[in-house]
């Protein structure tokens, strides 16, 4: 949980921090740095990590409602450092370091609803953890699991399909249950389903070995086997975009470069088999972290600390400091003017790093990726019965209209544009405590939105166009639910939007070098290619280290039974 | 439960059993000890929980427990006091039932104990234990069983008993239990006709789309297969009993002898009854469904001729049930009649409440129908066995003139009443193929043989005129996926040999015009001329629709693949059985036989009769063959007469029961043996030509 972020460069008393030297010295608790710092700590290297905010999380924290906009975009007269370069100290020279903007096309819209502060918003979101994926397993071996709760995504997953939401068949009793499926599509999607089983049972040497998927067809584009497999439209949409998670159209006439293989697409397909049903109490596949993804940074903060860890809030790192030839980073000036020597430096991705003669961020000068995020808040779930669900809209969805002006002839052109990528939405209920339930109220339900982009218009656009398709606008005199007496049946009746929040955020890898960086939040679903990157970061830095092994947990550690709730 | 690989067990785990194992022994013997000196006291009781809490099956304690219940439950009055005990009582089985949620005796235990009555039934607590044993394994029959005698016990409607199979399916459809309780619950509520269940169409078309999602979801699971079956054989079995053939036929003429001008001139118009000679006529009355209670008033008889008095109607069946689908009765001419002259013969059966199917419905579709009889006193006594007969399979078959054998749509005596409802079950059939054909199978004998079933019970719908077309079609189809059975599934492939047969001899029987191709009138020199069929070489493994073989008098089934005759039975006035160069294994297969009293010629050379150490034609069918006050008779006269009993008591017993003339039984295990031919010799005294060669 943050804290509230107190009022920036306050003339705050710094501490002095004692030793001056460490192995390693971190800045920014976001998710990747945060692992890192438990990883070091584990490995037996002294760490100090240090955070320019208040609370933990960096990019990857929870805050409060109120305290998003200045967030997302901070008032750039707020001096970052304090302690201007002072001159060179010794034998190294100190670079100045200052903070970037990460956010751009920052949008609200609607009024917050009171008490505000009790809204606690994710920064990464929509995001949930597979139950069997690395993220959880390295709570639990690093015993991370004792500091964060998770509740399950039990409504499951729809499918935004012409117009309307369409859960999704996963297993053999949804595809039973479902009633807008044909016989034979039945029959199709469930074959399928078992063919991809056997080939999980197969490859891990519990089946028949008869069962395995050839490598020919492994290599073919997903959609292609699929498409061999006879699985209709509406159905290769389903596994494409809602278990699979594919982020770009895989079905167009022409074929975007981003086809998932029939590999990738069945290694999620894996993930998401074996995370059902792995904790006896979550219901679905995924799980989310009980008042926000920021517990995650913290809990990992944690495991650091209880290994020795040094953490200092409010501290930001005013300065690198350089070796002579000004190739190698020694140590970092913090913003209390004092220095600090370590072997290895690891820099939040919102700083803005100093041009080096190192070769450094490549990515930052062309076209980076980028990532619209959407926070919304409505007055009903809009699945009947369920509180906590997915939603996905896979590309081509929604009809996108742009409206150009052509500046000679002065006439509207509407051009209709295709929706490229998919969008996700994650509705959360206030049984996750990160909305408030106020008693004989509406209960309120949020819900987080993204979809990569490389144009961030076009990606606010999306993430507009999602919302309008799910929610109806809260009306100018206030009133909600103003349809419910046009439409005449109220079942039908299109959540309210209350307040919405749009923002497209930067995505940079994370680069080893002398001076590390660590990946900010992406666009995926889950954590697994950051855990990943975050984890050759670790390699590289420590070749010979084990990643948080198993026995760098505490010994109290009661297997899996307490993860779930 | 289910589904779960079986672990090796660990060697550390030989070492807890045998300590198990001796404590287990131990309170066997206290428990034992206390059960015989009748000690009810506390610490008795508790030892017996002990026992019954590793060991849930241990019966006898728990009939200790039943018998020391009701023994302190005597002295108790205050209903307190009761309450607590019967909750010790019933605690003690919730926790065997953890130690084993499959224990018979637990789950005896405590329908026992809500049957006393003692106190009211908790049925939060009782429906509680239900589901969260169920919700452990959705498939514990214990459970199902114990939720059943529940529901009953407490009154709960079957309705909602319904909507929780409905949950219980859609948690997971792979379970035969809630699809079992399904049709019990279902077949209860259509017969009460309650409220939303007096359609039994609606109600089953709505079952079958619920079933096909299951069977189009996962084809290879085998529940929801089981519950179609159910349904079809719902629509496609019969509501009511019906007539569907009789012996003699509607206007038949029945002759004691034949005037051999007449069939010199192509003139003969009478079938030769070979029992007149004996004054005795024969009725033979074949039902759609297994039936019973034919008896002299439900069955009216209308003669000139006098019986004797004593008209008992017997079931050709070959199990002791009651219900067959086949009776017959032996009417004695009582009085004296003159020749040349015909007397007929009125038999009807009105509605009647004595004739009752299996699911208990009445007879009532009223049928009447006239023979005529012609009793000839005849000068030459013809011997029909003064040489043996011949078979001969290779010559095709010679019509004798132009005489038909019995015209054949004169055996159908209800000709298949269409009503209104068979539409509507056409029509559900015809869907469900038309589903099922476009399931893509991957050769899963489900599919295969539900489709076979279902063609085949629409073949069963068109039954007259132009429709027999598309009977033989859909007989063919059939026939086609039966086929590919027998080698997709070879574990089961004589049960697919044998519909193959029913089929094939649908296909063969069904209309005059392909059936006459296996027909003609057979004259033997000297003889009379006898209604001939020949189904040799066809691979027939049974025998099906005998109904529409009841006339034969020699009936040839050669070079087939026969293993059972089940079903000639009803053939009453066969003559002449062929059944050489087959797969018979034993005596006991030929049952059937011994009950047509007037077979006379019977080859059985080239079967496996004695071949096989184990007669497994006994484990199968439930033979009461052996079981019978007569066969101790039997043996008891082998005996005398040195026969070995142990080695040859079915044929002792087979051969008892035939007056055969002439018997070829060379090519078989058995005949080699020595003893036989006295053995035959001895049984069977009327015998004139054996394996060939004159007797005497």
């Amino acid at each position: 949980m943050a804290d509230e972020p107190a009022a920036a460069g306050a003339g705050q008393d710094y501490p002095t921090i004692d030793p001056t030297s460490f192995d390693v010295v971190l800045c920014g608790t976001g998710l990747p740095e945060s692992v890192l710092a438990a990883a070091c700590a584990a490995a037996g290297k002294t760490v100090l990590h240090v955070d320019p905010s208040p609370f933990y999380g960096s990019l990857y924290s929870s805050i409060p409602l109120p305290s998003l906009s200045s967030f997302l975009s901070p008032d750039p007269s707020t001096p970052s450092s304090t302690a201007a370069a002072a001159a060179a100290s010794g034998s190294h020279t100190a670079v100045d370091l200052h903070r970037r903007g990460v956010y751009s096309e920052v949008e609200t819209s609607g009024a917050v609803p009171e008490p505000a502060r009790r809204f606690t918003v994710d920064l990464v979101g929509p995001r949930v953890m597979y139950c069997a994926d690395e993220a959880v397993d390295l709570l639990l071996r690093s015993g991370g699991s004792h500091h964060v709760e998770f509740k399950s995504v039990d409504g499951g997953s729809l499918l935004y399909w012409e117009g309307s939401l369409y859960p999704v068949p996963d297993s053999k009793q949804t595809i039973f249950k479902d009633t807008t499926l044909k016989l034979l599509e039945k029959n199709v999607l469930y074959r399928f389903l078992k063919l991809v089983q056997d080939h999980i049972a197969a490859t891990s040497g519990a089946g028949d070995a008869a069962g395995i998927i050839s490598e020919e067809d492994l290599d073919l584009p997903f959609v292609k086997f699929l498409n061999q497999q006879k699985l209709s439209p509406k159905m290769r949409a389903v596994v494409l975009y809602a278990i699979a998670m594919a982020d770009y159209d895989q079905d167009g006439p022409d074929p975007c470069e981003k086809l998932i293989t029939t590999r990738e697409g069945i290694q999620t397909i894996a993930l998401y088999s074996s995370s059902v049903g792995r904790f006896a109490n979550a219901e679905g596949a995924f799980i989310y972290p009980m008042y926000g993804h920021g517990e995650l940074p913290q809990a990992f903060c944690r495991c650091a600390a209880v290994k020795g860890a040094l953490y200092v809030l409010r501290m930001p790192v005013a300065a690198l400091l350089m070796d002579e030839e000004k190739k190698h980073s020694v140590g970092a000036r913090l913003a209390s003017g004092q220095d600090i020597l370590c072997k290895q430096l690891i820099i939040d991705p919102s700083y803005k790093i100093p041009t080096l003669d190192v070769p450094f961020d490549e990515s930052d000068s062309n076209c980076p990726r980028k990532v619209a995020r959407g926070i919304c808040i409505f007055n009903k779930s809009v699945k009947q019965d369920a509180s906590n669900v997915l939603v996905v809209f896979p590309p081509k969805c929604m009809v996108m209209l742009f409206l150009l002006v052509d500046p000679v002839s002065i006439l509207d052109l509407a051009l209709e544009e295709q929706q490229v990528a998919t969008v996700r939405l994650l509705q959360l209920s206030s049984n996750l405590a990160v909305t408030y339930r106020k008693a004989n109220l509406t209960c309120r339900f949020m819900a987080y939105l993204s979809t990569p982009c490389t144009d961030a218009s076009t990606g606010k656009h999306c993430i507009k166009k999602a919302m309008d398709a799910l929610f109806s606008p809260l009306d100018s005199d206030g009133s909600q639910g103003q349809l419910a007496t046009t439409s005449g049946s109220t079942g039908d009746v299109k959540p309210t939007l209350i307040w919405s929040c749009v923002y497209v955020q930067e995505i940079t890898q994370g680069t080893s070098s002398s001076l590390l960086s660590c990946p900010m939040p992406d666009e995926n679903l889950d954590y697994r290619n950051i855990l990943e990157s975050t984890k050759k970061l670790f390699t590289d830095i420590y070749p010979d280290e084990e990643f948080l092994p198993k026995k760098s947990a505490p010994v109290h550690d009661d297997e899996d039974s307490d993860s779930g709730e | 439960m289910h589904g779960r690989p079986r672990r090796p067990a660990k060697p550390v785990d030989e070492e807890a059993a045998s300590a198990k194992a001796a404590k287990l022994r131990d309170l066997q013997v206290q428990v034992l000890q206390n059960h015989h000196s009748r000690t009810y006291t506390k610490e008795a009781i508790g030892l017996s929980f002990k026992l019954l809490e590793i060991n849930p099956e241990a019966y006898t304690a728990w009939n200790y427990r039943k018998l020391a219940f009701q023994h302190n439950v005597k002295e108790l009055s205050d209903p307190e006091a009761i309450r607590s005990v019967v909750d010790d009582e019933l605690r003690v089985v919730e926790v065997a039932l953890r130690q084993n949620p499959k224990s018979y005796g637990a789950w005896y235990h405590r329908k026992w104990l809500l049957n006393q009555k003692l106190t009211p039934v908790d049925s939060k607590r009782e429906f509680g234990l239900l589901d969260k044993l169920l919700k452990v394994d959705a498939r514990n029959f214990h459970g199902w069983n114990y939720r059943r005698f529940l529901a009953r016990f407490m009154g709960v409607p079957d309705e909602e008993e319904l909507k929780y199979t409905m949950d219980k399916i859609g948690d997971n459809f792979s379970n035969y239990s809630a699809w079992h309780n399904r049709s019990i619950l279902l077949s209860n509520l259509l017969i009460q006709q309650s409220k939303g269940f007096e359609s039994k169409q609606k109600i089953f078309s709505e079952e079958f789309e619920l079933v096909t999602q299951a069977l189009f979801t996962d084809p290879s699971d085998q529940s929801g297969w089981f519950y179609h079956l159910w349904l079809l054989a719902q629509i496609s079995t019969p509501d009511k009993p019906q007539l569907i053939a009789s012996w003699p036929c509607n206007g038949a003429k029945l002759s004691s002898s034949f005037i051999k001008e007449k069939v010199d001139q192509n003139t003969l118009s009478s079938i030769w009854c070979h029992s007149l000679k004996e004054r005795t006529v024969p009725i033979v009355l074949y039902f759609n469904e297994p039936v019973k209670g034919l008896n002299q008033s439900s069955v009216k008889l209308k003669s000139y001729l006098e019986f004797g008095k004593d008209i008992h109607w017997r079931a050709l069946s070959m199990t002791d049930s009651g219900y067959s689908n086949c009776w017959t009765t032996y009417l004695q001419i009582a009085n004296e009649c003159s020749t040349s002259q015909q007397y007929s013969v009125e038999v009807s059966i009105p509605c009647s409440e004595d004739i009752v199917s299996r699911s208990g419905s009445n007879y009532d579709s009223p049928v009447h129908f006239t023979f005529t009889i012609e009793l000839i006193s005849d000068s030459q006594d013809i011997d029909l066995f003064d040489k043996p007969v011949a078979w001969n399979c290779s010559e095709s078959l010679q019509s004798y003139g132009n005489c038909e054998p019995i015209p054949f749509d004169l055996l159908k005596i209800t000709s298949a009443l269409i009503e209104e409802e068979s539409n509507w079950h056409f029509e559900r059939l015809s869907e469900q193929i038309d589903l099922f054909r476009e399931l893509p199978d991957d050769n899963s004998k489900f599919v295969k043989l539900t489709l076979a079933r279902l063609l085949l019970a629409c073949a069963a719908m068109k039954s007259c005129g132009r429709s027999l077309i598309e009977r033989k079609r859909y007989c063919d189809e059939a026939l086609g996926h039966l086929s590919d059975l027998i080698h997709l599934d070879p574990s089961h492939k004589q049960y697919y040999e044998d519909e193959r047969s029913s089929v094939l001899m649908d296909k063969l029987t069904c209309d005059m015009e392909t059936f006459m191709k296996h027909c003609s009138v057979q004259v033997q020199p000297n003889s009379v001329p006898l209604n001939h069929v020949q189904l040799h070489g066809l691979s027939l493994t049974c025998v099906g629709f005998a109904e529409r073989l009841m006339w034969v008098q020699v009936l040839d089934l050669s070079h087939n693949s026969v293993r059972s005759v089940e079903g000639l039975e009803a053939l009453q006035q066969l003559v002449s059985l062929n059944i050489s160069n087959n797969q018979i294994s034993s005596f006991t297969a030929l049952e059937p036989l011994t009950k047509i009293m007037f077979l006379k010629v019977l080859d059985l050379s080239f079967n496996e009769i004695g071949a096989h150490p184990i007669d497994t034609t006994r484990y199968i069918c439930s033979s009461p063959f052996s079981h019978k006050i007569e066969a101790c008779e039997a043996f008891e006269q082998c005996q005398k007469k040195n026969i070995n009993v142990e080695e040859y008591w079915d044929a002792i017993l087979f051969f008892k029961s035939l007056k055969l003339k002439q018997l070829d039984i060379e090519g078989n295990a058995i005949a080699s043996k020595e003893n036989f031919r006295t053995l035959v010799m001895e049984l069977i005294p009327s015998l004139k030509w054996f394996n060939g060669e004159c007797v005497n």
